[in-house]
């Protein structure tokens, strides 16, 4: 620790408190101290004491020998640790995250949230909006400290409140590790170990199949292995499950029914680019598949099917940027989820440094499957030409939301009729979100487009991880595109200038009753060609549909009414 | 010129920016080669020598074929790239970022806080006046901090002080923490600044670019009428300055990309400048009252009037000679004796000598060299015939293996230790050698906290390993050493396993270390106070040389010996010749030859034995041998060992002239005061650390009636019958070069405009010589080096049941040395106002203290009390002090024993006894209050 500097004879600064320093110690055990577990020294603090204090703070610094400034920074980026100082009041040790994103305040989040202050006891429980849960064809859902109650109601929730129900549980139908092998599973990853196939052949077989990146950048898979075998090792492979965007949870759908799939996929591809160790990032909200997971690691690594490498869980903790894929090696990294600037690229220079394949959970679901029924089973899907297998996550107002594999290249009118049932009873289909948040929103009249990569960017807007809002005559635009910038504002890493700053001024001049659509315009403009990542590149699609698509929602109203239309 | 000896492969490429040719070098970006075109883009996260971060996104440039715009401070041209930075696409981002960043500053307009913001330079140059956006809510400004002010109100998030704190200088005090929009510059845990664990080194202050960090009381809106390039008066880092003065005062000081410092500075040289403006300033000329008698009390500066009075100079200069002049032809040449100063100039310090030499004929002259580093000069002329470094600590920062032994260069030499903790982030192993456990160890890759003056056993036992392994050099030995023979047999003796109990050092370490240090392609050592402030400094020395020459990590890049000199002119004032054996150039006064020269050169015979040293002056004056001094900006009565002793020597003076800035603790004994200027008010060369020759310029007068020194002394000089007529500086300057060959090359010229050379430079065209003993050629008869074996040996004054605690002195960065600068700054004495006592939190529990209580230390000399500071970095047993203050001098405590070889007392380790004190100054413990003596109860702890 830093010396102090005195002041008249007295210490200023801060001495280092021996108690903290014990209380660390157990809780930390005989795990590494290293730099990249930081955000898992934290969670254990968080976990044990409901919050993180100062005194917690400069302890860690000393135990992990990192700066005061470089444990603050990181733990308050972070919205699931609560860092206190020594004046502040500890929130109460019992919190329930109401879901406020798109899908959820469609179905009515904000009274949900507003019964729910009125009916605890804020000195015991803390009420927190937070966004997307990952839950959305449930919607709305609180979670009662890590216990996600779905159609959520507030006696349900004071409910499981008063049972004391606050912690998620395993799934219990879930495919476990006797089952999945049982059933063939790890097989192909066997063979694959003991030279039946060539790693070569493999990639040859990925790039045939028209598999791609499902985490919503759409990029070639095989492409990707391919190139990363060609990097000079040590090389690294880091799984993405830190599914955040607004509207998607088929990550969690995989994760909860078949969780060796993406494993063995993961397994191969680490087999297939000759990378030492396995990285995989799962978002803090899906508490219950961590145990699933943690679970099915321990038994996968207690009786191997074959040799393995390294595999590491690690836990996100509450922020949708890491989903990007550099901002996600940063917070493995035990740093604030920033992402980086590129070039250099993730597969030259990504975690610690390492040429890294960093995939989408899902994308490494399909693996074991596009080898075993060889690379046409996946590619003769499609429809319009469009190539594959999607994974839609339909929430809104259709009769049946969830998960949906449908061809890739569907139409969202399709979409609706063959998979979800149709609308819900009442709801005339108005317009759709065809790709979370970011995605944009589309009209109605645009229901014939196919879904797919590449096939929406001269509207405005993409599919991504292909997760689909769909909006009735009885949702508003406007009022959606301005919770859309809300959500990214909330989300924004505050690192460049256009995202950070452009974010909140956009939703001041969102939050006005008239838009000044050429300043919105131009701003847009700025954030899409100025911002770092992804983010910020998409975080003005909502707003610019809404004025592109639904221009009858911005006529003019008389004054006296518009009051009105407020209550 | 060694800064960077990595010279890249360099590929020109070809490429259109704003449908101009331009060809490049594949390293720089394209923000840096539109630089060099004269080409304007917009930046504001960008600073040149920074690591680019590309956050704020005013660079942003549109490449033909890309999707988006992409950052010109980070994209490197590439062949046959198409840019355009000015086309509408670029501009409108270029602008929306700077009218988002311009909307959310104070009143949403030009900066508050600084004259030449660039966020207010860039908004009008693309003529950016009224942010259509509303302002964010605005924090209040930070004034915890007496140096910084920190206004958010007017951060722009740019994140260069973060990058300033963490990459350039290393000192991992600001984060930039939360997110989005509510992401925040911290201090620490979002600290007040003032009370965060900030070193106020002010590079962040440099580093931001709109005045969201801002020295102090809104200088940053004063307009300097002139800006004056120099040196830092502090350190022997020297790092390179510039003074910015408003009517003869300076207003606030920058870094300037110097070799040594690349624009860094630390907390002293960018805001202790201020003690030359404080009204304790001497003024006037003082002679002592005729009634009053010396005694060996210090007197405060409150009383001066009591016992001095105003003169003219006429009166003070004839006054000051003519009491030289009597005691020489009353009592002999020999009975005269001067000190010079480490922190005066290359030409003062000649003078000086030049002055004792011929006017006092004979080589009484010695300054504070003997107290820190004559122990490794008197081992390295003896092995390897040179007492200068051998490579400069940037080129020193290259190396693979970085043993810094017997040093905190963080607070000693805090500059350069930011080279090697950016060493340490590249991952240089970086070995830490101390008995305490500080900052710098943070950064370490390995951290031995040996027990106090145990060196020679470790590294006695590291030579054992390297020996044992046959790690050694074999050919470097047989071709460039002599004596190996003689480490063979005596380091036989010391195991690590024998060694590790008693050095505190696990005996697996040492090997780890020793293989590290043996088998690196690049090996260098640094080396503080801690090495050679001992009776064995000497030894301790050897010891290292030794270590570089069998493993032949010598004379090459990125290799060597380098001792850190503390003072800004030690090395200089070392090579011009204050020290009593040697002329300028370490010439030897016994060697007829030599003296011959001299005798040529100045004019006159010359005395042909050797002066005596520091401490053998004052045991000369203790015993009546001696009874005129000279001094020339020392303080002796703050910086000898055994305090008492000295304080007493020089009460017994017949004569004693001080030439000071203010009325230090040994102008107390003075009978004639001389005021003379501080560093900003005189020209003069200054030779850091690195040997490097560095132009300090005159920025201000002089206050009132003081006077520059090459003046003052050569009044004196010409009162007692030497014939000088220096004119100015130069002229000083250019008679060094005909006493000291290796800067005969050094033209005043030439200096005026690079500001900064390195010796050896014979010849006037030659470049300078960063690395010596180049392919293990020493400067000695045979050009070999020669091992001298060491010897374990005790420190003087062992714990005893009596006095069981160890006692050492030491430094902190914002003091200098026994404060006569620094207390007079208001900057640096509100950070660190008083003595403290750093202990063990254990051995401070024992006395049932908490930190900030007060202990008596006594040892067999003296008896001080001073507020205890708990420092887990400490060893049980052992306590420790800065030498800086007055109230509580720790040089009462410490002994005066000596190294055989290099004279210097053992400054680092005497024996003491702690009791529980009543209050800060008050040497009154606990038992003698028990006794009746006090019963003042109130005061005892926590008031």
């Amino acid at each position: 620790m830093k010396r102090t500097r005195g002041k008249k004879g007295r210490i200023s600064g801060r001495v280092i408190d021996q108690n903290s320093i014990t209380q660390l110690e157990k809780l930390i055990g005989s795990e590494s101290t290293k730099r990249d577990m930081l955000i898992e020294h934290l969670h254990k603090i968080q976990d044990n004491f409901h919050h993180i204090s100062h005194r917690h703070i400069m302890a860690l610094a000393k135990i992990m020998n990192i700066s005061m400034a470089a444990v603050y920074e990181t733990a308050t980026f972070y919205h699931h640790f609560d860092v206190i100082n020594e004046k502040e009041t500890p929130p109460p040790d019992i919190t329930i995250r109401v879901c406020e994103s798109v899908t959820c305040e469609m179905f009515g989040a904000k009274k949900l949230i507003s019964e729910l202050k009125l009916a605890t006891d804020s000195n015991k429980v803390r009420i927190q909006p937070v966004p997307c849960v990952g839950r959305c064809a449930s919607a709305p859902i609180a979670i009662a400290g890590t216990n996600p109650i779905e159609n959520a109601k507030t006696d349900a929730v004071i409910t499981a409140l008063n049972k004391n129900q606050l912690i998620d549980t395993i799934p219990n139908d879930y495919i476990n590790y006797t089952a999945y092998k049982k059933n063939g599973g790890y097989k192909t990853l066997i063979d694959c170990m003991n030279e039946k196939y060539k790693s070569d052949d493999i990639i040859k077989l990925l790039e045939n199949s028209a598999l791609r990146g499902l985490g919503g950048a759409g990029f070639p898979t095989g492409q990707k292995w391919r190139i990363l075998s060609e990097k000079n090792s040590p090389k690294m492979v880091a799984i993405n499950i830190d599914e955040g965007e607004p509207g998607t949870f088929k990550d969690r759908f995989y994760l909860e029914t078949d969780p060796h799939r993406f494993i063995e996929g993961t397994l191969i591809a680490c087999w297939a680019i000759n990378a030492e160790e396995i990285y995989i990032y799962l978002r803090d909200e899906y508490a219950g598949c961590r145990m699933l997971l943690e679970k099915e690691l321990e038994k996968l690594k207690k009786t191997p099917p074959c040799k393995l490498p390294k595999i590491h869980l690690r836990r996100g903790a509450g922020a949708y940027i890491c989903g990007e894929e550099s901002a996600m090696i940063e917070s493995i990294e035990g740093k604030p989820g920033m992402p980086r600037l590129r070039p250099p690229y993730v597969a030259d220079v990504g975690l610690f440094g390492l040429p890294t394949l960093e995939q989408n959970m899902e994308t490494m679901h399909w693996v074991r499957d596009i080898i075993e029924k060889g690379p046409d089973w996946f590619s003769s899907n499609g429809r319009r030409d469009r190539k594959g297998l999607r994974s839609f996550s339909v929430s809104g107002r259709v009769k049946k939301p969830g998960v949906h594999i449908a061809p890739a290249g569907i139409s969202i009118n399709e979409l609706i009729d063959e998979y979800c049932k149709g609308m819900l009873k009442g709801h005339k289909f108005y317009g759709y979100y065809p790709g979370g948040a970011s995605g944009g929103i589309l009209p109605a009249s645009l229901g014939d487009e196919p879904l797919d990569f590449d096939t929406l960017q001269k509207h405005g807007c993409f599919i991504g991880s292909a997760a689909i809002i769909v909006l009735s005559d009885q949702d508003k635009v406007k009022g959606l595109a301005l919770n859309s910038m809300r959500f990214f504002e909330h989300e924004s890493c505050g690192q460049c200038t256009p995202c950070r700053v452009g974010t909140t001024k956009a939703i001041q001049l969102m939050e006005k009753e008239e838009w000044d659509k050429d300043l919105l315009e131009e701003l847009s403009v700025a954030m899409c060609d100025a911002s770092i990542c992804g983010l910020g590149q998409a975080a003005p699609n909502p707003v610019r549909c809404a004025i592109r698509y639904f221009p009858e929602e911005f006529k003019k109203w008389p004054p006296t009414q518009n009051k009105k239309m407020k209550q | 010129m060694a800064a960077n000896p990595k010279q890249k492969n360099e590929t020109i490429v070809s490429f259109i920016l704003d449908g101009k040719e331009i060809l490049s070098s594949g390293e720089e970006t394209i923000l840096q080669a539109a630089k060099r075109q004269n080409i304007e883009i917009p930046h504001l996260c960008y600073k040149d020598g920074y690591r680019s971060d590309g956050n704020c996104r005013a660079c942003v440039v549109e490449i033909e074929g890309e999707r988006v715009l992409a950052p010109s401070c980070c994209r490197k041209p590439t062949e046959g790239m198409k840019v355009n930075s000015t086309n509408e696409r670029a501009r409108l981002s270029q602008k929306m970022v700077l009218e988002l960043l311009l909307s959310d500053m104070p009143q949403q307009g030009k900066s508050p806080y600084k004259l030449n913001s660039e966020l207010d330079y860039w908004a009008e140059k693309l003529s950016i006046f009224n942010p259509r956006f509303e302002e964010r809510n605005q924090v209040h400004s930070d004034i915890s901090h007496p140096a910084i002010a920190v206004n958010l109100d007017a951060c722009i998030q740019c994140t260069r002080c973060v990058r300033a704190c963490r990459e350039e200088q290393v000192n991992d005090v600001i984060g930039y923490a939360f997110r989005g929009k509510d992401s925040k510059i911290v201090f620490d845990m979002d600290d007040p600044m003032g009370e965060s664990t900030c070193v106020a080194c002010g590079e962040c202050v440099q580093a931001c670019p709109t005045g969201a960090l801002m020295p102090a009381k809104n200088v940053g809106l004063v307009e300097p009428d002139k800006k004056i390039d120099s040196v830092c008066p502090y350190c022997g880092v020297g790092c390179l300055l510039t003074f910015n003065i408003k009517n003869n005062h300076i207003q606030y000081v920058e870094g300037r990309d110097g070799p040594a410092n690349k624009s860094r500075l630390c907390v002293k040289g960018r805001y202790g400048f201020d003690y030359i403006h404080h009204p304790d300033r001497l003024k006037k000329p003082m002679i002592r009252r005729e009634n009053i008698k010396k005694t060996s009390e210090i007197i405060e500066p409150e009383n001066m009037y009591k016992h001095f009075r105003e003169a003219t100079w006429e009166e003070a200069l004839n006054f000051a000679a003519k009491g030289f002049n009597k005691i020489k032809k009353d009592n002999g040449s020999q009975s005269l004796a001067g000190f010079g100063c480490a922190k005066g100039s290359n030409e003062e310090a000649y003078l000086v000598q030049k002055l004792v030499r011929t006017g006092f004929e004979n080589n009484n002259i010695d300054h504070c060299t003997r107290l820190c580093h004559a122990s490794s000069v008197a081992a390295l002329l003896e092995t390897i015939g040179s007492g200068a470094v051998s490579n400069q600590v940037s080129d020193g920062s290259y190396a693979d293996v970085i043993i810094v032994i017997g040093s905190r260069p963080h607070e000693n030499h805090p500059v350069a230790a930011t080279f090697l903790k950016n060493a340490s982030e590249r991952g240089s192993k970086l070995i830490i050698i101390e008995p305490y456990h500080s900052d710098i160890a943070l950064h370490a890759s390995h951290f031995l906290q040996l027990r106090p003056g145990t060196d020679v056993l470790l590294l006695n036992a590291m030579m054992n390993v390297i020996i044992n392994e046959g790690l050694q050099n074999k050919k470097f030995i047989d071709e460039h050493t002599n004596g190996f023979e003689s480490i063979l047999e005596t380091v036989k003796e010391y195991s690590p396993e024998k060694v590790s109990p008693i050095c505190g050092i696990d005996s697996d370490t040492i090997k780890e270390v020793a293989r590290l240090y043996a088998t690196s392609k690049k090996s260098i050592i640094f080396w503080g106070m801690g090495i050679s402030q001992h009776i064995h400094g000497t030894d301790n020395a050897r010891c290292l040389i030794s270590l570089a020459l069998m493993t032949g990590q010598i004379g090459r890049e990125s290799t060597g010996l380098h001792p850190l000199r503390g003072q800004n002119n030690v090395q200089g004032a070392s090579d011009v010749g204050l020290i009593p054996m040697v002329y300028p150039d370490y010439q030897p006064v016994t060697d007829p030859e030599v003296r011959m020269k001299f005798e040529k050169l100045w004019g006159q015979k010359l005395n042909p034995e050797n002066g005596k040293t520091i401490v053998e002056i004052m045991h000369a004056i203790y015993n009546g041998d001696i009874n005129g001094l000279y001094i020339m900006g020392e303080n002796p009565a703050m910086s000898d060992p055994n305090l008492n002793h000295a304080r007493e020597a020089l009460s017994k003076l017949d004569h004693l002239v001080v030439q000071d800035i203010f009325f230090t603790e040994t102008c107390g004994y003075a009978d004639v005061i001389l005021p003379a200027s501080a560093f900003p008010e005189k020209n003069g060369t200054f030779t850091n650390t690195d040997r490097r020759v560095q132009l300090g310029r005159q920025a201000i007068e002089p206050p009132g009636e003081a006077k520059k020194d090459l003046w003052i002394i050569q009044e004196i000089a010409n009162r007692m019958g030497l014939n000088w007529g220096y004119e100015n500086t130069k002229d000083v300057f250019n008679e060094i070069r005909l006493a000291t060959p290796s800067m005969a090359g050094i033209t005043w010229e030439r200096l005026e405009s690079v500001d900064s050379l390195t010796y050896p430079l014979m010849n006037v065209n030659d470049p300078g010589e960063p690395i010596i003993f180049k392919d293990g050629i020493f400067p000695t008869k045979d050009g070999r080096g020669s091992f001298v074996a060491a010897e374990y040996t005790k420190p003087a004054e062992l714990p005893t049941n009596d006095f069981p605690f160890i006692f050492m002195t030491g430094r902190q960065l914002e003091h200098w040395h026994t404060g006569t600068m620094t207390r007079h700054s208001r900057v640096l004495d509100a950070i660190e106002p008083g003595p403290c006592i750093l202990i063990n939190p254990e051995d401070l529990k024992s006395f049932s203290l908490k930190s900030g209580d007060v202990l008596v230390v006594e040892s067999r000399r003296g008896k001080i009390s001073a507020t205890t500071r708990v420092d887990e970095g400490m060893q049980k047993g052992v306590v420790m002090m800065p030498f800086s203050f007055n109230e509580a001098a720790a040089n009462l405590i410490t002994n005066e024993a000596l190294d055989p070889f290099g004279k210097i007392p053992e400054f680092k380790y005497c024996a003491v006894k702690l009791s529980r004190g009543q209050r800060p100054g008050d040497v009154i413990d606990d038992n003698q209050m028990n006794k009746g003596n006090r019963v003042d109860i109130k005061y005892l702890y926590g008031s």
